[in-house]
Parts: C-alpha cells; sequence; structure tokens
C-alpha cells in the first residue's frame, strides 16, 4: 500500500507531525480546561492521517485552505507551533496578532491561506488561488479541507461545477468524520458517498480510509499530480471521525460510545506506528522519543503563548483596512 | 476632456487598468460578451477571455474565488449582474473579503473591486431595481464607493482598482447613458472624498447616484425662486467624507439627505447622526430625508412613479425645512 517513494526513513517524519497535531490539539483541550484558553474550539483529534497525508506531498508555495476544525491543516502545511498556541491563546504574538482565533488561522510562511469560520466557506478560495496559480504557470496547486456538513452547501456544488469547467488545479480534501456538528450524514443527504458528486461533475475521485495514512499518502499523491501536470481538479474523500466532540465542552450524546470505541481502535496513529514497526523502520524507543519530542515542542509553544503579552487596546480597530 | 457617458467611462477606466496592469482580471456572467448593458464590450476581444472570464450564474462562489485569486496576487474586478443578487455572494463579501485583513493580523491583502448595478430604472421590479448600499455601507473593511458622473465612475473606479482593499463599486442603471465631460489619461478620483455639486447659501442637500441629478434640477428651480441650496455628492459612503459635508451644514444651518434606497436605515440616518453630532448647535431646522417609501420595489409604473423620489419631493422638503 505504500507508493514506490515512500521508503521507510522517509515515512518517520510522518509519524513525528502526526504527534505533533495531536500534543498540539491535546494540550488545546488542557488549556481550554484550565481557562487559559477561551473561544469556541473544534479539534481534530483523530483525524490527523488526512492533513499530514496530504500536506506531506505540498509544496511551500502551494496554497493550502481550511475549515472550523484546522489547527491540524496548518501545523501539517508547516506553521509554527508558538506563533499557532499564541494565536488560539488570543495573544499579540500570534500569527494573526489575536485577531483571528482558532477558527481564522492564516499562516501565509507555511502557505496556509485561511481557515474559516463558515462551512464549506474556503471552497471557492481554493479555486481562486488555484486559478492564479495557473495563470502564474509555476505548478503550484490549491488545496481544501472540509468535512462532509459542506457537502450539502451550495459553494460545494457550485464550486465542483467551475473546477471542473476550466481545469483548476484545486485538490478537494472531504474529511468525511461522520456528523455534522451533531448530526449523521444519514440525516442530511442520500448521497452516501461525497465523492460520487465529485463524478457528477466529471472530477476524478477517491473514496479511501482516511485513518490509514499511507491509503491517504496513495490518494493524494495522485491527486496532487494530476492537478500539477495541469490535468484540472481531483476530489478525495477520506472517510474518518473526530474522537472529540464537535466543539470542546460538547458532551456528544449524539453518539453512541460503541461508535467512538470502535474508531479509537482505527486511531490513526497507532495504526501508522505498527505498520513502521512491521516494516522495522521504527524501534519502540524511537516511538516513545517522537511523542515526547512533539509533546516539549508543544509546551515550548503553550510556555510562549501563555507568557505573551495581550493585543494592547488600541489594536481593537486596526488593521480594518489595508 | 472628452464627452462620453457613464457606462463609456467605466469601460475606458477598465481598460486603462487592465492595460496598465496585468494582474487585473474581470469576472462576471456575459462580461466577455459586453453584460446586459455593454459596459465590457471590447475588453474580450483587447485583452482576451483569460482575463475576461464568463462565470456560470454561481455568485457566492464567483465571489469566493475572486477572493482567493486576491490572496493570491490578481487583483480581481467581479461584476454581480444586479444588486439583487450581490444577496448571493453576501457571504463570502462580508464574512472573508471584508474580513481577512483584519483577521489575519494584516498578513493578507484583499485588492477586490466588485462592480454592481443597481437602482430603478425600466419598472424592473422588486429583484432589478434596489438601492442596498447601506447593507455594505455597514461592513467593516469594506469600501463603499457610488459614483454620479461620468468622471466620478472612471476617477473612483480606477481607484478601486488600485486600492488593496474589497472596493464595492455600485453604478445607477438611470445614470448610464447620461452624459458628461470626462478626463483623459491618468484621471484618479480619491476614495472618501466627497464633492461639492453646487455651491449655495441657504441649505444643504446631501445627494446619490441618481438623487444628485434630481437634485440639481431642484435647486436650479429653487433659485429661480430665490433659494440658494448647496448641493454635496459623497460619492464615496465609506468611509464618509463627514468632514465636507459638516463644513456645508455649518454654512447653511439646513441640511436635507436625498437617497433613492429606502428611507429606514438608510445612509442618510448615519448622516444625521453624524452632522449632529459635529454641528448640533449651527442647525436651525429638523434634518429632514427624502427616500423611497419603507417597502419592496413595485413593477408597475404607475407604482413605481410612486415609489421613486424626485424634483417635487425634494422641492416640498426644501420648503418645509425653510418653513415656507
Amino acid at each position: 500500500m505504500a507508493t514506490k517513494r515512500d521508503i521507510p526513513t522517509e515515512l518517520v517524519p510522518l509519524l513525528r507531525t502526526m504527534w505533533l497535531i495531536r500534543a498540539f490539539e491535546e494540550k488545546v483541550s488542557a488549556l481550554y480546561a484550565m481557562r487559559e484558553i477561551m473561544g469556541l474550539l473544534h479539534l481534530g483529534i483523530g483525524q490527523e492521517a488526512v492533513a499530514v497525508g496530504t500536506c506531506s506531498l505540498l509544496r511551500t508555495d502551494d496554497y493550502v485552505f481550511g475549515g472550523h476544525r484546522s489547527h491540524g491543516h496548518a501545523i501539517a502545511k508547516g506553521a509554527d507551533i508558538k506563533r499557532l498556541m499564541a494565536e488560539i491563546a488570543g495573544r499579540a504574538t500570534g500569527y494573526c496578532a489575536g485577531k483571528g482565533g482558532s477558527m481564522h488561522i492564516v499562516a501565509l510562511d507555511a502557505g496556509f491561506v485561511t481557515a474559516t469560520g463558515v462551512v464549506g466557506g474556503t471552497i471557492p478560495l481554493a479555486l481562486g488561488a488555484a486559478f492564479a496559480a495557473k495563470e502564474k504557470g509555476k505548478g503550484q496547486v490549491s488545496v481544501v479541507f472540509f468535512g462532509d456538513g459542506a457537502g450539502q452547501a451550495g459553494a460545494f456544488h457550485e464550486s465542483l461545477n467551475i473546477a471542473s469547467l476550466w481545469r483548476l488545479p484545486v485538490i478537494f480534501v472531504c474529511e468525511n468524520n461522520g456528523y455534522a456538528e451533531f448530526t449523521p450524514l444519514s440525516s442530511h443527504t442520500l448521497i452516501e458517498r461525497l465523492a460520487r458528486h465529485a463524478q457528477t461533475y466529471k472530477i476524478p475521485s477517491n473514496t479511501v480510509d482516511g485513518n490509514d495514512l499511507l491509503e491517504v499518502r496513495k490518494a493524494m499523491t495522485e491527486a496532487v499530480q494530476h492537478a500539477r501536470s495541469g490535468k484540472g481538479p481531483a476530489f478525495v474523500e477520506c472517510l474518518t471521525h473526530r474522537l472529540r466532540g464537535h466543539y470542546e465542552g460538547d458532551p456528544a450524546k449524539y453518539r453512541e460510545l460503541s461508535e467512538l470505541a470502535e474508531w479509537k481502535e482505527k486511531d490513526p496513529i497507532a495504526r501508522f506506528t505498527s505498520e513502521l514497526k512491521r516494516r522495522k523502520a521504527i524501534s519502540d524507543k524511537d516511538i516513545a522519543a517522537i511523542e515526547s519530542e512533539a509533546r516539549n515542542l508543544v509546551e515550548q509553544g503553550a510556555q510562549f503563548a501563555l507568557a505573551s503579552p495581550w493585543p494592547a487596546p488600541e489594536e481593537v480597530a486596526s488593521q480594518v483596512t489595508a | 476632456m472628452s464627452e462620453q457617458n457613464f457606462l463609456e467611462a467605466i469601460r475606458g477606466g477598465l481598460h486603462e487598468e487592465m492595460s496598465r496592469d496585468p494582474s487585473v482580471y474581470l469576472f462576471g456572467e456575459d462580461v466577455a460578451l459586453g453584460g446586459p448593458f455593454g459596459v465590457t464590450t471590447g475588453l474580450a476581444e483587447a485583452f482576451g477571455k483569460k482575463r475576461v472570464v464568463n462565470t456560470p450564474i454561481s455568485e457566492g462562489t464567483v465571489m469566493g474565488l475572486a477572493i482567493g485569486a486576491a490572496t493570491a496576487g490578481l487583483r480581481p474586478v467581479v461584476e454581480i449582474m444586479f444588486i439583487d443578487f450581490i444577496t448571493l455572494a453576501m457571504d463570502q463579501l462580508v464574512n472573508h473579503a471584508a474580513k481577512l485583513h483584519y483577521m489575519s493580523g494584516g498578513q493578507l491583502k484583499i485588492p477586490l473591486t466588485v462592480r454592481v448595478q443597481c437602482g430603478i430604472s425600466g419598472n424592473m421590479g422588486a429583484h432589478h431595481s434596489q438601492s442596498l448600499e447601506s447593507w455594505l455601507a455597514h461592513v467593516p473593511g469594506l469600501k463603499v464607493v457610488m459614483p454620479a458622473s461620468p468622471a466620478d465612475a472612471k476617477g473612483l473606479l480606477k481607484a478601486a482598482i488600485r486600492d488593496d482593499n474589497p472596493v464595492v463599486f455600485i453604478e445607477h442603471r438611470g445614470l448610464y447613458w447620461t452624459r458628461g465631460q470626462v478626463p483623459e489619461g491618468e484621471h484618479l478620483v480619491p476614495i472618501g472624498k466627497a464633492a461639492v455639486a453646487r455651491e449655495g447659501e441657504d441649505l444643504t442637500i446631501v445627494a446619490t447616484a441618481k438623487m444628485l441629478p434630481a437634485t440639481l434640477e431642484a435647486a436650479e428651480e429653487l433659485y429661480s425662486s430665490g433659494v440658494s441650496v448647496e448641493v454635496i455628492d459623497p460619492r464615496t459612503l465609506s468611509p464618509l467624507d463627514v468632514e465636507t459635508i459638516v463644513s456645508s451644514v455649518k454654512k447653511t444651518s439646513r441640511l436635507i439627505i436625498v437617497h433613492e434606497a429606502v428611507e429606514q436605515d438608510g445612509i442618510g440616518a448615519e448622516i444625521i447622526t453624524q452632522v449632529q453630532q459635529e454641528a448640533f448647535y449651527y442647525l436651525d431646522s429638523p434634518i429632514a430625508r427624502v427616500a423611497a417609501p419603507f417597502a419592496p420595489v413595485p413593477a408597475s409604473p404607475a407604482l413605481e412613479k410612486c415609489f421613486v423620489p424626485g424634483k417635487t419631493e425634494i422641492i416640498h422638503a426644501v420648503q418645509r425645512a425653510l418653513n415656507r
């Protein structure tokens, strides 16, 4: 299931990034519980393989757009942990000087263009970056992450149509985690596989196990190659699950505990770790070191964030216009 | 100088900016075919269909696409055929175009121009006649421009395209065939600067878009009966040039605001608030508004005539303000 280029030593950094995301999200959750971080937080614990499987194939100058659950996408694209944590904590040293927050991360230095608080809202933006990329002719691609809930939004369908019509180098990454906020996908649509919509618009598509990093990477390799070589858009639906509630504090009573337990069994980090062990690419000691290194980096990020100043009061109405 | 009509002036502005800057692209329904009023006629032939891009009828996504293109270095100009359809694109315009500079702590700039046609002309009914400028002026991060003459249309459009912020450029359909002198070449009108369209002593009228010619007509008629009216065209509604209006009111001590949008919560309300804060003790009569009734725009010519304010209503308002 690995692609030819995926020799084990190249795969180890992917585990590192997955752990970085997991450790980051767990720290955010803990700081939220301690009221050190405020706001409306949507964590991607359990969905790390999609972010890492996709972004590990991208160049820094490729454009990535996210949604409301996008800390992991920004980290996978290379965002700085300290500035990201400071942003989520509302501090002046954050990526957006504290004006964006958890749902509106912008990390331009890493090519993470923007996230959004509006479901499906960045799908059209990704088309625009793809349009610009095509005009510039440097082989850049544009990637947008969205959930199954966005699949019933008008912007989703309009965007698939235009991307296909204009052969834009955009990759639609659907993180189908089974729930749109509190409601299962089956209550929102009769179309079980969102990739079927891509077929309607004549976009090559694939549905993969989103908790299997190597499977995500394989599908994404094809998708990125397709878009980069000027053949137009591609669509990858990744079946996954968030192991937390919709937002931090969501008791998630709409989800059976047995369902949660089933998905915990399919934890993407555990699965990829076993795969690396099976290939003898990594020892137990390495694994422990990778996890603790990730937790260290995140701890430093949290210390940086919490020691950082709040934005000055006069910032409230600055940067309204450029 | 050359005499042009309003839509020729806009077309000239687009042509000049597209020649000057290869990052300017046009997007919209039928723009490569000239659009329903011929504003973009000839531009696809001059710059190619890669830069004058016909889009499907997907206003929200086209707006978002233009915003995304702006984040990646282009200077898109989006045409929304009727302002009534900007409702479909409000999410992208309000939640992304207007806020991304602020929300990103200045990392992103959105140099986007939205050309949109508005207003009552030709009995088109409630979905092709609205004036929604005050909705837009209520959004931090959007600039809102509403020219009333061909020269201002050209100069403000060129300034809008060069601006690093999203600018909504509102064109009143009823002005498209009005003529005026337009300077040649590098003619830029600054965004955020009002114009005194007629000087006077007794009363100030602030009038937008197609209400400007109606007001100037009224002012001319009033002049022959001994009333001297100063007429101000704000040209930009956000940021509003309060200073020019206030200094006129300090001179005349009376103010009337005329707009085609419905009266309730229109731009007039904002102007009144700001003027009374700055010039309350200069006022000799209550500030009045002449605007459309609080109703959708009717289709019947008989009703449309009653809906749109005009010279007669303006003259009556002036007489009331002067207690004559």
